[in-house]
């Protein structure tokens, strides 16, 4: 199911480094983007500082499709963290480059969801300073 | 395959100590460690003056140095930790090939947490500027999503475990079961005289789906200390030796801690199969010939899955042989977790699962297995992992 936030939390972000900042500038600006080998075409993520098919540390930002596929998926009965209130799930989205991204569901009724669902992406601009990455049920 | 043929059978765990298991011990840790270091050095026939080397898991929080300090160890010539969920049978084997190589003569190796009272898992820990580079690449892609509990990262996988072999999440209820049955009979651990049945599986709350509360361990504080020496030293110490047969550690490519989701196939232990490889080629032991096994059980469904990593059974069909429980109850084909294990005596990381195998040896478990010679240890399922066998002869 969606998730839903207690606004008097900050949702917990992480400091961006150096090595994963392109996948975040990329969500700026509203664009799905993922760390690509220049040399060898590899899509890595998590982000690397080399490729770890060929060793090259030639890469660029380079846009995904945005579609892909439920592959696993969960729904937190408990809440970790004050910000998210429970329920709600988190899906592990398989990208049609092959990538696989940890991410939420929008628009989704609890019993919709099952592995292999179609989705793509969509921009939850949460706050000023922080849009997320979500999906939703591809038509 | 390079396996370390040279120590086979050259080096045994010649002492165990162990607190009790409990919500909250009033002591620290450092306390806790000294105690059950005395323990097993009492156990072996040793004194803190025989003491050259100690093995520490690298999140713990008491340092050799403290240790040292606090015992009256006076000359230390070996010391070193072992990192992730799968340290203890790899601090095992550190301790093995520093008694093997000669640079210490006896080793402790320690572990000791007030994990109920003092250490709960706080996720807001998680995103203060503590954590390493590695972690905080990874963190950022879980944490905004609300994926930030240690069951929500397991369930993840469990779920893809359960899609591809048609599992229903009701079906990994005989291992909680058993683990209690088994720790019901230990005075020593958290759930003495308390079985769970199927039913109260089955009742018990969703975590994180599927994910039930007992499916999960409990956090305690206790600790746990184990002597390791040469083959040679220990036929002279106070206690049947547990030598080791076969040992090994493991890390793939996009190995992560218990959150392995960017490989394929996502829903193995691809590291925990690569241990039992290793230490059955090693100890040249035969899986028939195991007596019983001391598993991962920090996540019931890790069972199954750690049956198929090892070998006891094909992919996907962990769940049927664990089915209703009578090939790993005690008197099975394969009794796992005699003491009870994370689920059933309490939870110190795994440390309470190489404990209870040299029980087994010694023939002083509570739910001994009659004669029992090999017994297999695992620790670090889904993540960094590392295996023991250890036997009588």
């Amino acid at each position: 199911m969606s998730i839903t936030y207690d606004k008097t939390h900050p949702i917990p972000m992480p400091p961006i480094l150096w090595d994963n900042k392109g996948f975040w500038d990329g969500v700026a600006k509203h664009e799905l983007v993922f760390q690509k080998c220049k040399e060898c075409g590899n899509w890595v993520h998590p982000p690397r500082p080399f490729c770890p098919k060929c060793r090259s540390l030639e890469k660029e930002w380079a846009r995904s499709s945005g579609k892909g596929t439920v592959y696993s998926w969960v729904t937190y009965r408990e809440s970790p963290h004050p910000a998210f209130k429970a329920p709600y799930s988190v899906v592990l989205v398989e990208l049609k480059e092959g990538m696989r991204l940890v991410s939420n569901l929008v628009d989704i009724k609890p019993e919709e969801i099952c592995i292999g669902m179609p989705v793509e992406v969509v921009f939850d601009d949460i706050s000023e300073s922080l849009i997320l990455p979500k999906f939703r049920k591809a038509v | 395959m390079t396996v370390m043929r040279s120590i086979k059978n050259k080096t045994a765990i010649v002492g165990i100590g162990m607190s009790k298991f409990s919500r909250d011990s009033q002591r620290t840790e450092l306390y806790l460690a000294c105690q059950t270091i005395k323990a097993a050095l009492d156990d072996a026939g040793l004194t803190p003056e025989d003491i050259d080397g100690l093995v520490k898991q690298t999140d713990d929080a008491s340092d050799e140095h403290a240790i040292t300090s606090s015992m009256g160890m006076g000359n230390l010539t070996y010391f070193g930790e072992c990192r992730w969920n799968g340290a203890p049978c790899a601090m095992v084997m550190r301790a093995a090939m520093g008694v093997a190589a000669g640079a210490a003569n006896y080793i402790v190796v320690y572990r000791a947490v007030n994990g109920a009272s003092k250490r709960r898992m706080i996720p807001s820990m998680r995103t203060s500027g503590q954590m390493s580079t590695s972690d905080l690449l990874q963190w950022t892609f879980h944490a905004p999503f609300g994926h930030m509990s240690e069951v929500g990262r397991v369930a993840m996988i469990v779920r893809r475990y359960m899609h591809e072999y048609n599992i229903k999440s009701d079906q990994f209820g005989c291992v909680p079961v058993v683990c209690r049955e088994h720790g019901a009979k230990n005075p020593n651990g958290m759930f003495y005289k308390k079985p769970v049945t199927i039913e109260d599986y089955r009742k018990s709350k969703m975590i994180v789906e599927p994910l039930r509360k007992l499916d999960c361990y409990e956090e305690a504080d206790a600790a746990v200390a184990l002597v390791v020496t040469t083959a040679e030293r220990a036929k002279d110490l106070k206690q049947r030796p547990a030598y080791v047969l076969g040992v090994s550690q493991n890390m793939v490519l996009e190995t992560e801690e218990l959150n392995t989701y960017y490989r394929s196939p996502v829903a193995a232990f691809s590291e925990m199969a690569q241990v039992g490889k290793k230490i059955f080629s090693m100890s040249g032991v035969a899986h028939k010939d195991i007596d019983c096994v001391q598993l991962d059980d920090s996540y019931g469904p890790f069972v199954p899955m750690q049956l198929e990593a090892l070998g006891f059974c094909k992919r996907g069909e962990g769940v049927d042989f664990c089915k209703g429980g009578d090939r790993i109850r005690s008197g099975g084909e394969l009794p796992l977790n005699t003491s009870g294990g994370s689920l059933g005596e309490g939870h110190i990381y795994g440390m309470n699962h190489i404990v209870e195998a040299v029980r087994q040896i010694r023939g002083i478990s509570t739910a001994q297995v009659k004669d029992a010679e090999l017994v297999l240890v695992a620790s670090g399922a889904g993540g960094p992992a590392s295996g023991l066998i250890l036997g009588g002869k």
